[in-house]
């Protein structure tokens, strides 16, 4: 866990250095310091277990088997990228992982989610569906009538609010009405709260609900308490006006959901200083392989842009 | 061959795909007991059980979310829409979802999914249940739609529906669930992108889509009492769009009208008199004709309501003048 959650960090700085360098087209929203929310569920899902991701996805992109070089050629919208380049940071999609893809219509994959898990139950596959969203999604009416839907049908998919305070560039307080935790009860969802910056926490009760979602006991809802290091996208610089530096500093000094996992790990003796330097640099030697195979790879052929509209066939 | 309604060749073509095909199943609001308001599914529920002809709340984006991530990962989905107005609470789910996601990924997802609806005024429903909003669906890229015309088209393209990997919508008259047509007995599919020619004629081809290909038909037979000849063409489906024959048939009668029930601003007469006048421009003798419904919210008063859809004698009308060469403001 600790491994995935170096690379998403550091697929995420890489990202942002290829937006600064104006070597990326568009923009990205990173999910750096949400690590262990990804890591802490998609270490309970098995592969043929399907996920439904936001537009901050790369984290549940990597926490659910993709690899770097497909990434990072995607993102720069490459013939070799996930989607040969016609999706980008906000739309990957990897079907081989159980990965459903990305969505930049907030709260638009719900549904999705919701349907795969129905189509589990109808044809008696055990696989589960867990559906990331962000606070900001909470208040998206298609929630509450798949929820419903869920809850009577007893689907096994599982609801994963990353809470990370902010929606877009507003505080959850102004935009949320008491408890969401509430909400998902409301249908008779058994719903949790759990500190998204502690992976093991996240992965105990993670595995506990995936385990019963499996026999037919989901719907659940988990709201996990996490933060987003950066700006809503890597352009949201200046955010001053909504959140203060001291808060942020007090977020990556102490809740840092990789330092905290590290602490662990040698606390218990499980991994030293140096170990866990010499796997963060393998770590970043990687990436950085995979960012120059990625600037240098292809882009599509033109004759591409009229290819996938329709399924031939 | 038999003669059956609209209502049962539906009916007959779920039940059939449903037998052939496992993954298959219907999700709407009252789709299992009570057979949706018009009585199109009644009786499936007790040959495939509520497992597979699924009653849902009142929640269309939400029904319509589900139906999109279950086709993604291996079901194929019908929806029934209860009324085609309430496109506009599923528009995210269709057209944001469902159109784009196949070419978002590369070509590595599809969404193998049937959303069937209903369009047609003149029902007295006013605004909220009479609309006729297939253009609008039209307009989005990954998007396929039929529109049957009768009984024989109904149960034909939507058994081709089911079977497409893309997702379709199919939007049937409300009108003529109950009208009957010569339907054979034995298995058969429509093919999309293939209109048919309903009526030969040289002096003017009349293009109706669903609901307006009977209006012109009897249109044509309205013409015929003043020695005009009208060929008549109904497309089956939008999307794809069978342009040759479209072509074909205006060089050879070098006028034509376009009939459909849509509103007729930016609508699917413009986009068919469009591509006449694109690529038949030289064959034309006359200005290519639109005629929608009326550009206007459709009003409950029969006598007003009656007045916003084209009909026969109206069609017919237009062809006379511009079979005479009057010009076009005088039409």
């Amino acid at each position: 866990m600790y491994t995935q959650m170096v690379k998403i960090r550091v697929f995420e700085d890489n990202a942002n250095q290829l937006y600064l360098d104006a070597k990326m087209p568009g923009l990205t929203h990173m999910y750096s310091g949400e690590e262990a929310v990804a890591v802490g569920i998609c270490e309970a899902l098995r592969v043929t277990d399907k996920i439904t991701s936001t537009h901050r996805g790369h984290g549940h992109c990597m926490a659910k088997g993709a690899d770097f070089r497909q990434m990072f050629c995607e993102l720069l919208g490459k013939v070799k990228g996930y989607c040969r380049g016609k999706g980008g940071s906000m739309h990957i999609a990897d079907q081989t992982n159980g990965n459903l893809g990305a969505n930049a219509i907030v709260g638009g994959s719900m549904g999705i989610a919701t349907g795969s898990a129905l189509r589990a139950k109808l044809q008696k596959s055990d696989d589960v569906t867990v559906c990331f969203f962000g606070d900001g999604a909470t208040a998206q009416g298609l929630m509450y009538e798949v929820m419903n839907m869920a809850a009577l049908w007893k689907l096994p998919v599982i609801y994963a609010c990353e809470n990370n305070g902010y929606s877009e560039y507003t505080s959850t307080d102004e935009i949320a009405a008491g408890e969401i935790l509430e909400r998902a009860r409301a249908f008779g969802i058994k719903a949790f709260n759990v500190d998204g910056q502690d992976v093991i926490a996240v992965n105990k009760l993670a595995s506990e609900l995936v385990e019963k979602a499996r026999k037919g006991k989901g719907p659940f809802f988990i709201e996990l308490m996490t933060y987003r290091y950066h700006g809503h996208h890597v352009g949201d610089i200046n955010r001053t006006y909504y959140r203060s530096k001291e808060e942020e500093t007090e977020w990556k000094k102490n809740r840092d959901p990789i330092e905290i996992l590290g602490t662990f790990l040698k606390t218990e003796g499980i991994a030293n200083d140096d170990e866990l330097r010499e796997l963060y640099s393998k770590v970043r030697s990687e990436a950085s392989e995979a960012v120059d195979y990625a600037i240098n790879a292809d882009y599509p052929d033109i004759s591409e842009v009229d290819m996938h509209v329709f399924q031939e066939g | 061959m038999p003669e059956i309604t609209l209502s049962q060749a539906v009916n007959q073509a779920i039940a059939e795909e449903m037998r052939r095909d496992e993954t298959v199943f219907l999700i709407g609001e009252d789709v299992a007991e009570a057979g949706t308001p018009f009585k199109v599914t009644s009786g499936l529920v007790e040959e495939f059980s509520t497992e597979r002809i699924i009653d849902t709340p009142i929640s269309e984006p939400g029904f319509m979310g589900l139906a999109v991530g279950a086709a993604m990962t291996g079901s194929r989905p019908i929806v029934d829409l209860m009324f085609g107005d309430f496109l506009f609470l599923v528009m995210d789910q269709l057209c944001n979802q469902a159109a784009k996601i196949h070419y978002m990924s590369g070509g590595k997802l599809n969404v193998p999914l049937v959303l069937r609806t209903n369009l047609g005024a003149t029902r007295r429903s006013a605004a909220q249940h009479s609309q006729s909003l297939h253009a609008l669906v039209a307009h989005i890229p990954g998007l396929k739609v039929a529109m049957p015309s009768s009984a024989y088209e109904a149960k034909g393209l939507l058994k081709t529906a089911i079977r497409d990997d893309n997702p379709v919508v199919i939007f049937e008259d409300k009108l003529m669930y109950q009208d009957k047509a010569f339907v054979p007995e034995e298995e058969y599919c429509l093919p999309f992108g293939k209109a048919a020619i309903l009526r030969e004629g040289t002096d003017v081809t009349l293009i109706g889509t669903s609901s307006m290909r009977q209006v012109c038909e009897k249109a044509a037979l309205l013409l015929e009492q003043d020695g005009i000849s009208a060929e008549v063409i109904d497309p089956r489906t939008l999307v794809p769009l069978d342009e040759n024959t479209i072509l074909d048939s205006v060089k050879r009668t070098s006028r034509a009208i376009v009939v459909d029930e849509g509103h007729q601003n930016f609508g699917t007469t413009a986009e068919i008199a469009a591509r006449i006048s694109e690529k038949a421009f030289y064959f034309l003798d006359a200005p290519v004709i639109r005629m929608g419904a009326m550009d206007v919210p459709i009003p409950f008063s029969p006598v007003l309501e009656d007045i916003t859809v084209p009909t026969a004698a109206v069609v017919a009308e237009k062809a006379k003048k511009i079979v005479a060469g009057e010009l076009i403001h005088a039409l």
